[in-house]
């Protein structure tokens, strides 16, 4: 598929949203700004942007714990994530999710899951819906090479081809389930061929290269719109930090967090759309200025919020006792 | 109005409701039954037979059969109530939840709240519940506690065909996960049940039977138990109230010390191990908010904290029998 200067812009805007936002959310969180814990999504932008970019509002996706990069490649505004990371009044979920818990119904994301390997099965009954509905549209589960362990996972993965479901299986291979490597925990070849093994496509895809993502994507969105049942990318990326912030990363060595950001997808992208003459560098930084704006005031607007009203604690459910 | 079995007002809830709403579906093991296999699709309906004829009516995109997979029902179930439908999904017994509980619990349960209420989870599950057909300890329990505890869920636990029908619209109409649970020695029970489509609301107890000496408080297949007792009572004089809450959450709690005020003396009768149960749960209740009213020490008649055992015998006294219910009773109205 060919994309426009616009695309490349948009792409360009989501990518060093999430770079900006995540980078942000990491020193507020040290200063304690930050309740709990998070887990950022820094060196994985061009999955989330890849993957997401041609989803509409009406195609949904399912998270993991690390899901500020899907919320924002999907659409969510980033003012109301800050307020929910924070802990605030007007935040995404009123401040009773947080950050492993960011949903937004009218953006078509089902929320950030703290359990890992939550998202699949939920995302095989959205995809059931659109079956069912004839909507040509798609639910994608996002989760990582530790997901793929999870029984939840298999079923999932079963589920998706028994039913012929519009399911996509976006599998982040970022070579760590939390503090444990990938080559030590999926005990098959690949999370890919494990995927194939249950009867659907799939493929192993450069998660640092954003067009390898969408492209990748592409094959996968033209299966599940024209009715022909999942797909599953394995999506090869790299995490640049610990798995939450503050992890101390004792178990990897420094020349491989060095080597983690060799192939940062940023400025891979950035190389790439200048020397092809598609985009010129002021076209970036006017995006960039604008993003390091937008972030600031998100951040600005959350730390003056209230919490929210403590009238708020027994709402949104059905009983009180 | 005819006479139908709790099993045939289960299955008449479920066809209207269908009728009624495209979004309804039905997903589970064996719904249908017999896809793949080399006779008839859909001639199963379930292993109780619950879904009969289902499947013929309204076909594979409306009834679902999945692969053995409870966990994947029951997220696709969520996911698709989150996106617009209104799925019905089966567990089968209710001791299979072990396997899919987060999809419950950490899931559906929380999408509301969690969500800052921007999230609805319009979805049932359906699942057969208690002891009796000697099925041994993973095809017996009841579990109910269990999910009364988690906030989020609503639990219904219908005592007759009527309410089986009624609850069940109600709750396929609910905007809330509900857990709706099926007490198998019921399914051949039979009764009064209206023709056309009706809601009976949840949190609103059923007096069953009317009563001034003592109130018995019984769930789902335990009620014509504490039935049978009272009319044994009645013999020697002593007239027994008998309450139906229907759901243990939303529960009645007015219902219960409306009739506790009266009576002064309650006999709790629950299915579940002695701890952390609904006996428990509405002895603490009447004991915080009903202590007043009270006569006697409250009794409680539930099994004991044991796996449920497999031989008839034991499994006979496991759980709350009438003789059990009667000394509990007479203990109580006895207190001096």
């Amino acid at each position: 598929m060919q994309l426009s200067r616009d695309d490349l812009k948009r792409a360009y805007r989501s990518m060093f949203t999430i770079r900006t936002f995540e980078e942000r959310v990491t020193k507020e969180f040290a200063l304690g700004n930050i309740p709990g814990f998070a887990h950022v999504y820094l060196g994985q932008e061009a999955s989330g942007v890849g993957v997401c970019f041609d989803l509409g509002d009406d195609d949904y996706i399912g998270s993991t714990h690390r899901g500020h990069g899907h919320c924002i490649a999907k659409g969510c505004d980033v003012h109301g994530m800050m307020l929910e990371i924070m802990g605030k009044q007007g935040g995404l979920c009123g401040g009773k999710g947080g950050s492993m818990h960011i949903a937004d119904m009218s953006k078509g994301m089902l929320g950030a899951n703290a359990i890992v390997g939550g998202s699949p099965p939920i995302a095989v009954g959205a995809a059931l819906t659109q079956k069912l509905k004839k909507t040509g549209k798609v639910a994608v589960a996002f989760s990582g090479d530790g997901a793929s362990n999870q029984g939840t996972t298999f079923e999932a993965l079963n589920m998706a081809v028994v039913l012929g479901v519009p399911a996509i299986f976006a599998f982040e291979n970022n070579g760590y389930g939390e503090h444990t490597a990938a080559s030590y925990a999926v005990g098959a070849p690949s999370i890919a061929e494990r995927a194939k093994s249950f009867g659907m496509p799939a493929e192993v895809v450069d998660g640092s290269d954003f067009f390898a993502v969408h492209q990748a994507m592409g094959r996968a969105l033209e299966r599940g719109r024209a009715g022909e049942g999942p797909y599953a990318l394995e999506i090869v990326c790299s995490r640049f930090l610990g798995h939450f912030i503050g992890d101390p990363q004792g178990y990897r060595l420094p020349e491989e967090l060095v080597q983690a950001r060799a192939n940062d997808p940023l400025p891979r992208f950035r190389t790439g759309v200048t020397e092809a003459g598609v985009l010129e560098h002021a076209d970036l930084d006017a995006i960039e200025r604008e993003v390091l704006a937008e972030v600031e005031d998100a951040v600005g607007q959350a730390m003056a919020a209230d919490r929210p009203n403590i009238n708020t604690l027994e709402t949104d459910v059905y009983v009180r006792y | 109005m005819s006479k139908k079995t709790y099993s045939q007002a289960i299955n008449e809830a479920l066809r209207q409701e269908m009728r009624r709403d495209a979004n309804v579906i039905i997903i589970g093991e064996d719904v249908a039954g017999g896809h793949g296999a080399s006779g008839d699709t859909g001639g199963v309906g379930g292993v109780f037979g619950l879904t009969k004829g289902l499947y013929t009516e309204f076909g594979p995109e409306r009834v679902l059969d999945t692969p053995i997979s409870e966990s994947a029902i029951i997220g696709a179930a969520s996911g698709a109530a989150v996106t617009g439908m209104r799925p019905v999904a089966e567990i089968m017994f209710v001791d299979f939840v072990g396997v899919c509980f987060d999809q419950i619990y950490n899931q559906a349960a929380k999408f509301r709240y969690m969500f800052g209420g921007k999230a609805k989870t319009p979805m049932v599950i359906r699942t057969a519940i208690g002891a009796g057909l000697r099925g041994g300890a993973q095809h017996s329990q009841t579990m109910h506690p269990l999910f009364t505890m988690v906030p989020g869920l609503k639990v219904v636990m219908p005592a007759n065909p009527y309410d089986a029908k009624g609850l069940l619209i109600n709750a396929i109409r609910d905007d809330d996960p509900v857990i709706f649970m099926e007490s198998k020695l019921l399914y051949g029970m039979e009764g009064e049940v209206p023709d056309e489509a009706y809601r009976v609301p949840f949190g609103e107890a059923n007096i069953v039977r009317e009563g001034k000496d003592l109130t018995f408080v019984a769930f789902g297949a335990m009620v014509p138990r504490a039935m049978t007792v009272a009319a044994t009572l009645a013999k020697d004089g002593i007239s027994v109230e008998v309450i139906d809450p229907r759901t243990t959450s939303p529960l009645d709690e007015d219902a219960i010390l409306d009739s506790v005020a009266k009576t002064g003396r309650l006999v709790i009768i629950d299915e579940s191990p002695p701890r952390c149960g609904l006996a428990a749960d509405i002895a603490s209740m009447v004991a915080e908010k009903g202590f007043r009213s009270l006569k006697a020490p409250i009794g409680k008649v539930t099994c004991p904290h044991t796996p449920v055992p497999f031989a008839p015998n034991l499994e006979d006294e496991y759980m709350p029998n009438p003789r059990r219910i009667e000394a509990a009773a007479r203990a109580v109205f006895g207190y001096a």
